[in-house]
């Protein structure tokens, strides 16, 4: 049964802070999603949706519920064997593109490959082959001082795509990008999802959710609906 | 992954290049200043021990002293000859006196000190003939007017001419042949504090007939062989020397005793207690290096915070984000240690030319405070490491 989805969240629930100051941001999500997908994740601040997505990228525990990833129950790993999931099946992309300063884009994203323990060679050529994915292996020697906001949220994903993950999780990946970018991200993300990687994102902006396949909203803790994308409707999958 | 991470720790250093050198001058600094002290310790330590070791080893000087019960008598070629053969181990045993003239010779005045000395005495006191001869037994038997000059009488008297051998020498109203200059043997090498150089030497029956008038030693050299205990040859000598001078149980002893090698190991012991604590407070600037390198760390890690997240985001365990952070701040120290050595190294050089004393290179204190750097970077960049390590990466990523 758990076998069949590759995250399934039940009863899940979170609370943050205790006592009388207690707000519970979760009250009781219950999501499946399966392997193949690409889910937006929609809904007002506020709604769980960002707490969501920190408990399903294993950045953080349900107070309560469970949440199989991969048929593993993940709220009973420690930090260390949470870090290992995030480290082997996982990807972030993050709205404000986190790369480290001062540092080339080929060794941001040999960066996840270097706390895996591969060699130089392989690191360089799993990254070559990443950047060339997202269309930037000409710029690899370039400094994210020296990229366009576009060009630095590529490298991000080129950094979640090179350790070859199942899931990759998408946290507001436009949302400091304009609309002609934001297209060409939700293009790449489109293809990449088309070659098996599962797509989990966070998303404000109705027009990017049209892209995924699965929309869900999130209202006052709980999942208030899941419905199909249109984008996705239109036979997107080959 | 050790090797990833010292990457990783040298392109951080990299990418703050300036800002890791001045975080690392404290230990730089530190480091240098042990060093430096240390190795300036051992080279004036050297210094004085050659010193010492031209008064002669395993050496030691009788004289009399002052009691309650009036001056101790004055020792005479007698005592010497007795401790000379009835003492076993005892190699040489030589007397001396000592009396202020004036040297004079065509017109040049200089005030020295004449020493009646024998080859036995010079013999004991490493005292060697550079040029010339020394006395012949026929010499100090007859007590003969030969000498011998250091060179600062050499200098003084014979300036820049033919070689003074063969000349005659006037001391006060003594007139002497000079048959030998003396080899030049430094400050400090002197038994009475007098200058070894500035020194003439004439056979020790000569000097007591001509300008002591009597046959009254000031003091006598004892050498010893090195196969005998020091302690017990001195036993043996006190009780002679009671015997020959009739004191009773009980009376102090109205002569005393210096041991050379009591006298060397004193000094060895008081400038090495100098050295370690001009070095533990050398050591004190290091510890403060060590406070900056964490102070510099607390900052990193609170600049980096979102990095941190980054990297725990990505799948860094605790411990290898901890590991980062100690092993940048560990090859900080590592690299001021090395700099420090360095800057010691040139410093201890000129140091040691300019106050001319010798330079002894000391690996182990190199090494120690090379390994002590590194144990500085262990021990200061933990807390920030740790810190590091225990950031929440959902707060981390958030914080700007």
């Amino acid at each position: 049964m758990s076998e069949d989805h590759l995250i399934e969240l039940e009863g899940i629930t979170k609370t943050f802070g205790q006592g009388a100051a207690a707000f519970q941001a979760l009250k009781g999500v219950d999501l499946k999603i399966d392997r193949g997908d690409f889910v937006a994740v929609m809904g007002p601040s506020g709604s769980g949706k960002s707490t969501t997505m920190n408990i399903l990228g294993c950045l953080d525990v349900p107070t309560s519920g469970i949440f199989r990833f991969r048929g593993v129950e993940v709220q009973s790993l420690n930090r260390d064997q949470r870090s290992l999931l995030r480290r082997r099946y996982l990807g972030f992309v993050f709205q404000g593109f986190n790369l480290l300063a001062r540092t080339t884009a080929l060794e941001n994203v040999e960066l996840p490959l270097l706390y895996r323990g591969e060699k130089a060679s392989v690191r360089h050529a799993a990254a070559m082959k990443a950047l060339d994915l997202v269309g930037l292996a000409p710029w690899a020697h370039h400094t994210p001082a020296e990229l366009s906001g576009g060009q630095q949220q590529r490298v991000a994903i080129a950094r979640a795509l090179v350790t070859d993950p199942d899931v990759l999780l998408a946290d507001e990946p436009t949302g400091n990008l304009d609309t002609e970018r934001s297209i060409e991200i939700m293009e790449l993300l489109t293809d990449l999802n088309r070659r098996g990687i599962t797509i989990l994102m966070v998303t404000h902006e109705a027009e990017m959710a049209e892209y995924a396949k699965t929309i869900v909203h999130f209202r006052d803790g709980l999942v208030e609906s899941v419905e199909q994308g249109s984008l996705a409707s239109q036979g997107a999958p080959a | 992954m050790l090797g990833a991470t010292l990457l990783l720790a040298l392109r951080e250093i990299r990418r703050h290049i300036l800002r890791s050198f001045l975080t690392t001058l404290g230990i730089i600094i530190g480091v240098a200043a042990v060093i430096t002290m240390v190795t300036l310790g051992k080279g004036v330590t050297a210094s004085v021990q050659e010193d010492i070791s031209s008064l002669g080893s395993n050496v030691f000087i009788v004289f009399p002293v002052r009691t309650d019960r009036g001056p101790g008598r004055p020792f005479d070629s007698d005592d010497v000859q007795a401790v000379a053969s009835q003492i076993a181990g005892v190699e040489e045993a030589a007397g001396s006196v000592n009396s202020s003239v004036t040297a004079i010779h065509n017109g040049q005045n200089w005030s020295t000190s004449v020493q009646g000395a024998n080859n036995a005495f010079l013999r004991g006191q490493s005292i060697e003939v550079e040029t010339g001869r020394s006395f012949t037994d026929a010499e100090e038997a007859a007590g003969k007017s030969v000498c011998l000059i250091g060179t600062k009488v050499r200098d003084a008297i014979f300036p820049a001419g033919p070689s003074p051998l063969g000349e005659s020498l006037r001391l006060d109203d003594v007139s002497c042949t000079v048959i030998g200059t003396l080899k030049e043997r430094g400050q400090g090498a002197s038994i009475n504090n007098q200058d070894s150089d500035d020194v003439v030497i004439m056979p020790l029956k000569t000097v007591q007939r001509r300008f002591t008038g009597s046959t009254n030693l000031q003091y006598f050299i004892v050498k010893y062989s090195g196969s005998y205990s020091s302690a017990g040859i001195q036993a043996a000598l006190i009780d002679l020397l009671r015997e020959r001078r009739v004191l009773q149980p009980g009376q102090e002893n109205d002569f005393d005793i210096i041991d050379t090698a009591q006298v060397n190991d004193a000094i060895s012991s008081a400038t090495g207690a100098l050295t370690a604590m001009v070095a533990a407070i050398a050591g004190i600037s290091l510890m403060v290096g060590g406070i900056g390198i964490m102070n510099i760390m607390l900052v990193s890690v609170t600049e980096r915070t979102r990095e941190i997240g980054i990297r725990l985001a990505i799948g860094a365990l605790a411990r290898e984000v901890q590991l980062q952070f100690l092993t940048e701040a560990v090859v900080l120290c590592c690299f001021g240690g090395l700099v420090g050595i360095g800057l010691a190294f040139g410093l201890s050089i000129s140091i040691a030319h300019a106050l001319d004393v010798p330079y002894v290179f000391d690996p182990t204190v190199n090494v120690i405070s090379f390994l002590f750097s590194a144990l500085m970077g262990i021990a200061f960049g933990y807390y920030p490491a740790r810190r590091a390590s225990r950031l929440d990466p959902i707060e981390a990523l958030r914080h700007e």
